[in-house]
């Protein structure tokens, strides 16, 4: 793996607090057409392939699907957050047709989760350009770290600082598994388009991006972000994200302003007076 | 006749004069269409807000203690209040 394409320490803390991360633009117009393409015919399935197989060996003739996740911007992308071999989950076609009124319910995918560090993440592809009004996927910042299940989270509405996909053609969104999100609704003429990824790690995740700047004081300023839906709860996240932290880099001594160091003190020395 | 409107606020803590951080509102007079991610903004800055505003409270978010070893674990949001208004609209 070319050290240039992975992710650095701060892009790593910014998907710890976060949850996900962005990368406006980043296929190429020649991919982005030859994906759409190879959607109008039908030339990837629409129904999952073999669950669990090796990323490697899926959609190898595909110049469009099958190029994107092979290229190196985004090999470096997958590799940081999951590492080498990771394994195909599923993926899916999210359509939203047009004049589509009503938004899609607030969840997060699968079930509810009980791993306490390791994480898969999904690729959200926007293969053309998806402005507000199209209903590109809401996500809320921070809330991956949650222990909910899928819908139960259905009655929730709005949340200072959702933040809807609104962008340009090829732009990738790379998420952790648990992040809440939702389709918006589609108020144009025209289908609105995204494809998932889903994939699986096959190795500790520890370390796995550039860590040239592993002491940058920028890390601590991610992982204290205050995304503001969460109200007094905001504690918690920080801690939650220390403790990520942690997972990520092994290193559990880890803290960030005292955070956990302060409940974790539980001195057995006896004082002698 | 009357429908029943409902908004769902979550404060930034169990003080109804708190912040409102997320939101939601049912309505049953089928007069305005509400779903995800239709505003930016809270309908009221406050619960109390609402309430002055006519607003009723009909459920306010009740405490639990943290089971241990689960003390910093996140879930859903705790600060859910539940608020009505009955609205006259005309017979169908």
């Amino acid at each position: 793996m070319d050290r240039q394409f992975l992710l650095n320490s701060v892009q790593m803390a910014n998907f710890a607090a976060d949850g996900f991360l962005l990368f406006p633009e980043l296929i190429s117009e020649e991919i982005n057409r030859e994906a759409m393409r190879e959607i109008d015919d039908k030339l990837i399935p629409q129904h999952y392939e073999h669950q669990g197989q090796p990323l490697a060996g899926l959609w190898t003739e595909s110049k469009g699907f099958g190029r994107l996740f092979r290229l190196p911007e985004v090999q470096g992308i997958i590799h940081s957050l999951v590492g080498p071999d990771p394994l195909y989950d599923h993926h899916a076609f999210h359509k939203v047709g047009p004049q589509h009124i009503e938004g899609q319910v607030w969840h997060a995918d699968a079930t509810i989760d009980p791993r306490q560090g390791h994480f898969d993440i999904q690729l959200f592809y926007y293969p053309h350009d998806t402005p507000r009004e199209m209903g590109g996927t809401m996500f809320l910042p921070g809330s991956h770290l949650r222990r909910i299940h899928e819908t139960d989270i259905g009655r929730y509405q709005n949340f200072l600082g959702q933040f809807p996909i609104v962008c340009k053609a090829g732009t990738l969104a790379v998420a952790h598994h648990g992040i809440w999100h939702c389709a918006q609704p589609n108020l144009t003429d025209t289908m609105r388009y995204m494809f998932k990824l889903r994939l699986n790690p096959t190795v500790r995740q520890m370390l796995l991006w550039n860590t040239d700047d592993l002491e940058s004081p920028e890390i601590h300023n991610a992982l204290f972000r205050n995304h503001r839906w969460y109200g007094n709860d905001d504690r918690l996240e920080y801690a939650q994200r220390i403790k990520f932290w942690r997972f990520l880099t092994g290193n559990e001594k880890f803290d960030s302003n005292y955070w956990l160091t302060r409940i974790e003190n539980t001195p057995e020395k006896v004082a002698v007076l | 006749m009357q429908r029943q409107k409902l908004m769902i606020l979550y404060t930034h803590t169990p003080d109804l004069k708190s912040g409102v951080c997320a939101w939601t509102v049912y309505d049953g007079t089928g007069k305005e269409h509400h779903t995800t991610g239709d505003s930016d903004t809270p309908p009221y800055s406050s619960v109390f807000a609402a309430m002055k505003d006519g607003w009723r409270v009909i459920q306010l978010p009740q405490h639990y203690p943290a089971y241990p070893g689960m003390e910093l674990t996140t879930a859903y949001l705790r600060w859910e209040t539940v608020l009505e208004q009955m609205v006259e609209v005309e017979s169908e």
